[in-house]
């Protein structure tokens, strides 16, 4: 059992996200809303609380263009708590957050959003993805990077991985594993942006954007939004679906807020939040049927496999090659067909296909019988984890 | 163009010290921790007594990437970034493009020494291959 009082997630949606859609985040926001509040069988009158990860924000095209204010105004909302939050756990904050709030009685039923508008920004002539484009100064961790010249984040997994391939003999094919397993995914998953069946011999021809990662190495930016609705234990109970009791949630950082200084970079910020959440918990890896771990680059996968405890340190290349994380694997990875397929909705797109394959609502690509699942988002010195279990 | 640093009290000796060919990092007066990216207070001791100080400028090839994408329309590729373990700041990296006419060389294990060059008020470090260094 696990020592928190219980919080639940009741409801998830998700956009018709896409390339270039030419869609205001709004939109795709409340679409997403909408097909949460609908699974959850709850109405937006329910709805007492908002949350989400980072806030509005401009330092980068699209990456953030809606903030709590903006959606609780249009969507009507008559909300008691708010929150956005950009430092910390990642993209799981709000998620975590949101669970502490309805534990505490701030709020029973959360609105937790994600929207991104970065393909229709990069369609727009200005580069997503970019921290600083077009800026004369930059401050804080970016300074120590972009100045420097490494500018894009497939930069900074370029040398993570460059790391971890030296000490342990990965190879580009191991990480092209990762990338087909995650394409055969999201042939199963209609509304994945990337259908097409993706080779071996496609994922090596194709270029090289920050060696040794190429183009399937990286995430899909893409229009969209994703909402996940938490709640607490009582009123979880009156919702329309079993509620996905939060089990555990690991968010321990104890690494510099750099991309280049942590001792060992062939662990992240990941390694910290994933002891932390087997420490709160006392089920153990083998009880897992579903992960969904962030992969914003293919590496990261790995990375998240190791620290989660899946295997052992240097161990994930073997564990992948024997088809662990495929289809039909022991331990099916990003189902939905991750960000390298499906698109990047930074987490919260992993987040809701764990949920889908927790209550059987996966389609396709359903793993039988799911009761458990694990997901961690971030990269790099952010992190945070969280386990849950259908009740 | 590539943004350059924000100037703080902390950050700008790291940053001007090209100008004198110094490679500068903080270190702590009391406990002798070196302190990168440089902070107001020792993450050891707590100790203010934190300040710069030259290095050697030597280092060696802790991992590297080499970028292929063009990510703003007036940038060569491809180039070589190297993360660089330093020799006397232990604990310590620094990162920067390396100076050299074929990226695809850089390894792993390679020793590096500084160099810079002027951009804007600040003077960005570059990595040399240590052979080509003298």
């Amino acid at each position: 059992m696990s020592a928190l009082p219980r919080a639940a997630i009741t409801g998830v949606g998700m956009s018709d996200i896409g390339r270039n859609t030419g869609r205001p985040a709004m939109l795709h926001l409340a679409e997403a809303a909408d097909r949460a509040l609908a699974r959850a069988g709850l109405t937006r009158a329910d709805i007492d609380g908002i949350a989400t990860y980072p806030g509005k924000a401009d330092n980068s095209p699209g990456m953030s263009p809606l903030g709590t204010g903006e959606v609780r105004g249009a969507l009507g909302l008559k909300t008691r708590w708010h929150s956005a939050v950009p430092d910390g756990p990642a993209q799981m904050a709000p998620i975590m957050v949101a669970a502490m709030a309805v534990m505490t009685g701030q709020a029973r039923h959360v609105l937790c959003f994600r929207a991104l508008t970065e393909s229709s920004s990069q369609s727009a002539g200005r580069r997503a993805s970019i921290a600083g484009a077009g800026k004369a100064q930059i401050g804080g961790w970016l300074s120590w990077l972009v100045p420097v010249g490494a500018m894009s984040a497939s930069n900074w997994a370029g040398w993570i991985a460059n790391r971890y391939f030296h000490e342990f003999g990965m190879t580009r094919e191991h990480l092209g594993m990762v990338a087909v397993a995650e394409r055969q995914f999201a042939q199963m998953n209609p509304m994945a942006v990337m259908q097409k069946p993706l080779t071996m011999e496609d994922y090596l021809a194709a270029r090289m954007i920050s060696s040794p990662l190429g183009l399937f190495d990286c995430d899909i930016p893409i229009d969209g939004a994703a909402v996940v609705i938490v709640s607490a234990a009582d009123a979880a109970r009156d919702c329309r679906l079993p509620p996905l009791s939060i089990e555990a949630m690991g968010s321990a950082l104890q690494s510099p807020e750099t991309w280049d200084q942590r001792a060992d970079l062939t662990t992240m910020g990941a390694h910290d939040a994933g002891a932390d959440l087997w420490a709160r918990t006392s089920l153990k890896p083998a009880d897992v049927d579903v992960l969904g771990l962030y992969d914003g680059f293919s590496i990261f996968v790995p990375l998240w496999l190791e620290a989660l405890g899946f295997c052992g340190h240097g161990e994930a290349k073997d564990f992948i090659a024997e088809g662990n994380i495929a289809p039909g694997g022991r331990y099916p990875v990003n189902t939905g067909g991750g960000q390298l397929s499906g698109g990047r909705l930074h987490g919260f797109g992993l987040l809701h296909e764990v949920c889908l394959q927790l209550w059987g609502e996966a389609g396709a690509r359903q793993v039988p019988g799911a009761s458990t699942g694990v997901c961690g988002m971030g990269g790099g010195f952010i992190a945070g984890a969280m386990l849950l279990n259908r009740t | 163009m590539r943004p350059l640093p924000e100037l703080t009290p902390e950050n700008t000796a790291f940053w001007t010290g090209g100008e004198r060919g110094e490679l500068t990092i903080a270190f702590c007066g009391d406990c002798r921790k070196a302190v990168h990216p440089p902070q107001l207070l020792c993450p050891a001791c707590q100790s203010q007594a934190v300040a710069p100080r030259a290095v050697a400028g030597t280092g060696t090839v802790y991992s590297f990437t080499v970028n292929h994408q063009p990510w703003l329309p007036d940038m060569k590729v491809p180039f070589a970034i190297a993360v660089v373990d330093l020799d006397d700041a232990p604990g310590v990296r620094v990162t920067a493009p390396v100076l050299t006419d074929d990226p695809d060389t850089v390894r792993i294990g390679q020793a590096m020494t500084i160099a810079f060059e002027a951009s804007g008020d600040v003077w960005l470090p570059l990595w040399k291959p240590a052979e080509q260094a003298a």
